[in-house]
């Protein structure tokens, strides 16, 4: 399912996004390595200039407040947020856009961080769990609702669970049972604690 | 009793989910150090290969690497036993091999692409059958055979085994192991039915959703190991041997583990890798760990191919059972799932005979681990939909056939037939009888809705659910609040809260004024419980009852001293200690005061002996701060305490695209006294859906002339979505107590995924007319290939293929 039909919208999405292959590509120069395809922390682009000419030092929007941030051309926003800019709510349970765990707000659009190229994201809006609550730390309707239906288990993929269902009601305050779990199902839970996410999804779209 | 409890049996905000909702959650990859290097390793590409030479000398002259690990820098443990590093042979695709450690991931990665090992390949297997055939390969230079007690051997049938059960039937050759109570052959020859089947259950990833990340750094010698682990303080040892240092040099620091399912029980050898290298280049290194390689180091279930043969009376009572496992075991000895098959099947359906041969097979897969339920869970997938087809040609109801074999207290479990402390499983299916509307529900068997036709399943789920002869620690400083110390760690499962819910309930003390200890070994954590096989909540209410009363001793004890009269004549009131029949009293917190002064047991100076030596290194930690008790469960427990669950789940299969669509769940459940309402209906909640993938979902595959694992991503291994499962998930609780528990709690973790899946199986062969599968998971194209009269694409006992 695309992270479009997730929230209902927008026609902006299109242009976010990068295949898997081609951040492997920018990421492995020479084929794929023996076995250590995965997870790549992009510390040496930061001291061999890349070829093009892409811009490095660049403004993101992260929760409201501009960001300076030193991105090479390949990194990705999950990486970003996570080793660069010292946010680590948002997770990454599989660096390929499968389970949603690194799910962000790119001006309101869900969006796996993980398969987002930073750089891909200047000038718009981000979202990451942090910025869900309130600034004077007042909890979202949401997270009061994930609260109160015991929502989560083990809790890894809750961020992005989170994350999902704030751009769900913001886009639909009063989704169905069906369009809950439709908007929903870009995120993964092995805990299996869907039945209480959804609990909460409901119950949060019944707060003002 | 449940009424005079304030705590005990209620909901409550669980302390640590505020932290889970706003992301402040931190989980090992998310601790970050001055100076902290990276680490990769190389992992092998071929399932089974003798390594003659590894040359990591381009590799070292690479700008920014720093160190390499091999398998000569680390501990060694006896084979077939899973190491940290393959030395000399490596025996799966995904097999850790050396690790490097450097200034980035990067250039760790550069590294290992520039190492350059000299394999000769062997020949692999993946299927155990194979393996056990005339001149078949072995996955080990050392045997094909081993698992716990069985040592490393090499096991084949005879030609004749195989050429008598044909291309269908499970050739059932001499075992590795076997046992039998009662009179087999008799029950079979007095059995009105007799069902015999083949089967085969598929293997799965324990798909844990946080990969096994580790961080880890050493100062003043000691190794700070920042690690995913279920347990907590059931694991430091384990761990220390895997770095090879003493349980007191290691601090493990583990407040959140993103899944476990059974992977991350004792520790595993892959958490010892950033620990080893942190010591060689002294910088903190941080191993973080990919979903491919998730799927090669983090566990899976084993795989069955069997035989059962079960005979019964006209009333449906199962006279004789005759179960033959073998196990696909990946390629350590990592997993007695065949075993605990056999004992749920003499629980469960209380056979009055039972034989059980198994032979656990070495496979070049990847190693596999207790997964929820282990054995008992594959066990109810095949048997369930085959007492359908008992009662079917019994003409008996199929709730009927389920109760007369169902256990009671008196039930007798395994090859001992030894005692169970309290079963209600048939209570639970009377039960579950009425909340599922039964009769009304069971006309819908069969019926068809255009393309769609409607099936009805049962399922049951069994799992011991409680142990006992843990520490218990407390303390109450002199601000007056009760400190809980816990070591079970937190899985998830909200049971290190829950059971932390105990002590303050029993002490009068109110929650708002507890403060839990956890998640790092600084704190003063006893000896508790792994968090495993359903045992926390039952293990550790009972620990912390021990804790509590132990507490209450010296609380009266203190108001007695300082008050006068015997420690008999006070009685415990809101977090104070008071004369009986009214009169002086003393506050907790002048209790503390009293302790600190009096020192010795009663500020955990002294201890008793009988204490684990990591509840006394706790202890010693937090004397003089307070009053402590520290106190073993030393309370009778005799026989296995058993978790049961029964499930009835309605089905609807798309008999143009074998789409099997779950439209209601419902459980009930017998664990004893309700500890947590929410915390218990997510557990059961979440065994159904976990057990929705297990049914018809979730699968491991290997390329059998390859040895290529194929599903290494979540979409590839199927697990289930919020679009695989019913809107609506809901349970009763039989509730009546275990006698032998204090508070009669037992558990549920893995029963809720047996009951959860074997439902889903039943309905799925209740929908096609009785039909049965024998072989999970039951994906959409082998129920396609039915319905259009097909053969199965898979050959019939083939593994790892669908």
């Amino acid at each position: 399912m695309s992270d479009a039909d997730k929230t209902g919208a927008s026609s902006e999405q299109g242009r976010l996004r990068a295949t898997r292959r081609s951040v492997i590509k920018g990421v492995i120069a020479s084929g794929v390595a023996v076995s250590a395809v995965g997870y790549v922390v992009y510390e040496r682009a930061a001291k061999r200039p890349a070829a093009g000419s892409v811009e490095r030092l660049i403004t993101l929007n992260v929760n409201g407040r501009d960001r300076r941030v030193d991105v090479a051309p390949h990194e990705t926003l999950a990486h970003t947020i996570r080793y660069k800019l010292g946010m680590t709510g948002t997770k990454i349970g599989c660096d390929r856009a499968e389970c949603g765990a690194c799910t962000v707000m790119l001006d309101g659009v869900t969006t796996y961080s993980c398969s987002t190229l930073t750089q891909k994201a200047r000038g718009y809006k981000i979202t990451t769990i942090e910025g869900i609550a309130g600034p004077d730390g007042g909890l979202h309707k949401v997270q009061k609702a994930m609260i109160a239906e015991l929502g989560p288990q083990c809790g890894f993929c809750t961020s992005g669970q989170v994350v999902a269902a704030v751009a769900l009601l913001n886009h639909n305050p009063h989704p169905t049972l069906d369009e809950a779990r439709r908007g929903m199902s870009g995120n993964l839970c092995k805990c299996g604690a869907y039945d209480h996410y959804l609990k909460a999804v409901m119950r949060a779209a019944q707060e003002a | 009793m449940a009424n005079e409890h304030k705590l005990i049996g209620k909901d409550f905000t669980v302390p640590d989910i505020e932290a889970k909702v706003t992301g402040r959650a931190k989980y090992s990859e998310d601790f970050r150090a001055d100076n902290m290097a990276f680490c990769k390793t190389l992992t092998s590409p071929i399932p089974h290969a003798k390594i003659r030479s590894i040359d990591t000398s381009d590799a070292l002259k690479i700008p920014g690497v720093l160190a390499i690990l091999t398998a000569d820098d680390v501990p060694q443990f006896p084979p077939p036993a899973q190491g940290i590093f393959a030395k000399d042979e490596t025996f799966y695709v995904g097999e850790p091999i050396l690790a490097v450690a450097a200034e980035s991931e990067e250039i760790a990665v550069d590294a290992i692409e520039a190492i350059k090992i000299d394999f000769q390949q062997l020949p692999h297997v993946v299927d155990p059958l194979e393996s056990l055939f005339p001149g078949g390969p072995n996955a080990r230079s050392g045997g094909n055979v081993a698992a716990g007690q069985i040592k490393l051997q090499t096991v084949k049938w005879d030609g004749a085994d195989f050429a008598a059960a044909g291309d269908t039937k499970m050739p059932l050759g001499r075992p590795a192991e076997e046992w039998e109570y009662g009179d087999v052959e008799a029950g079979f020859k007095k059995a009105k039915v007799v069902i015999e089947e083949n089967f085969v259950s598929g293997t799965m990833s324990h798909n844990c959703m946080e990969p096994r990340t580790a961080f880890a750094y050493w100062q003043g010698g000691k190794c700070f190991l920042h690690g995913s682990n279920q347990s907590h303080t059931a694991a430091i040892a384990n761990i220390a041997r895997y770095i090879g240092i003493k349980p007191d040099q290691l601090v493990f620091i583990a407040e959140y583990c993103g899944g476990g399912f059974g992977s991350k029980i004792p520790g595993y050898p892959n958490m010892a890798i950033a620990a080893l290298l942190s010591k060689k280049i002294n910088r903190p290194v941080m191993h973080r760990i990919s979903r491919y390689e998730e799927y090669g180091i983090g566990s899976a279930r084993p795989g069955f191919q069997g035989y059962i043969k079960m005979g019964f009376a006209p009333d449906g009572k199962m006279l004789a059972a005759d179960l033959y496992i073998v196990q696909e075991s990946g390629p350590m000895a990592t997993a007695g799932d065949f075993r605990a098959a056999a004992g749920a099947m003499s629980l469960v359906y209380q056979p009055i005979a039972m034989r059980f041969r198994t032979v656990p097979v070495l496979t070049n897969t990847v190693p596999v681990g207790a997964q929820r339920g282990p054995g008992e869970n594959q066990l109810v997938n095949m048997i369930e939909p085959m007492m359908d087809k008992a009662a079917r040609q019994l003409n008996i109801d199929r709730f009927d056939i389920r109760i007369i074999n169902a256990p009671d207290s008196k039930a007798k479990f395994g090859k001992d037939q030894g005692p169970v402390t309290s079963a209600f499983l048939k209570d639970a299916l009377e039960k579950l009888r009425t909340f599922s509307n039964w009769e009304e529900r069971k006309k819908r068997s069969g019926q068809k809705n255009g393309t769609k036709v409607t099936g009805i399943g049962i399922g049951q789920g069994y799992h011991s659910a409680g142990s006992n002869g843990f520490d218990g620690l407390l303390r109450i400083t002199p601000d007056g609040k009760l400190h809980v110390h816990t070591g079970v760690g937190n899985l998830g499962t909200h049971s290190w809260a829950s059971t932390a819910r105990v002590a303050p309930d029993l002490l009068n003390v109110s929650w708002d004024n507890v403060v839990i200890e956890r998640g790092d070994t600084r704190r003063g954590l006893p000896f508790n419980s792994p968090q495993a096989g359903s045992l926390t909540a039952s293990t550790q209410s009972r620990t912390m009852y021990a804790a509590a009363m132990a507490m209450k001793d010296k609380l009266t004890d203190i108001a007695a001293q300082m008050l006068g009269g015997k420690a008999d004549d006070y009685e415990l009131a809101d977090e104070k200690v008071v004369q009986k029949g009214g009169g002086k009293s003393i506050t907790y917190q002048q209790a503390a005061q009293k302790a600190v002064e009096l020192g010795g047991k009663y500020s955990g100076k002294e201890v008793p002996d009988e204490l684990n030596p990591i509840t006394k290194s706790s202890v010693a930690m937090i004397a003089g701060t307070g009053l402590i008790a520290a106190a073993k469960d030393t309370l009778p427990r005799v026989g296995t305490t058993p978790g049961l669950t029964c499930n009835v789940a309605e089905v609807e299969i798309d008999t143009e695209t074998g789409v099997v669509e779950i439209k209601e769940c419902m459980s009930v459940v017998d664990v004893g006294t309700v500890l947590f309402p929410l915390g218990l209906g997510h557990q059961i909640a979440g065994g159904q859906i976990l057990g929705i993938g297990l049914a018809h979902l979730e699968r491991h595959l290997y390329d059998p002339k390859l040895g290529i694992p194929a599903a290494v991503g979540f979409h590839q291994g199927k697990v289930p979505t919020y679009l695989d499962v019913p809107p609506n998930i809901t349970w009763q609780a039989v509730e009546k107590p275990d006698p032998q528990h204090p508070l009669g709690i037992k558990g549920v973790g893995e029963p809720s995924l047996g009951s959860g899946s074997s439902c889903i199986v039943s309905a799925i062969a209740d929908a096609l007319g009785g039909h049965l599968f024998n072989r999970t998971p039951v994906s959409a194209d082998m129920i396609l290939n039915h319905l259009s009269g097909r053969p199965p694409a898979h050959k019939p006992l083939q593994v790892n293929t669908v």
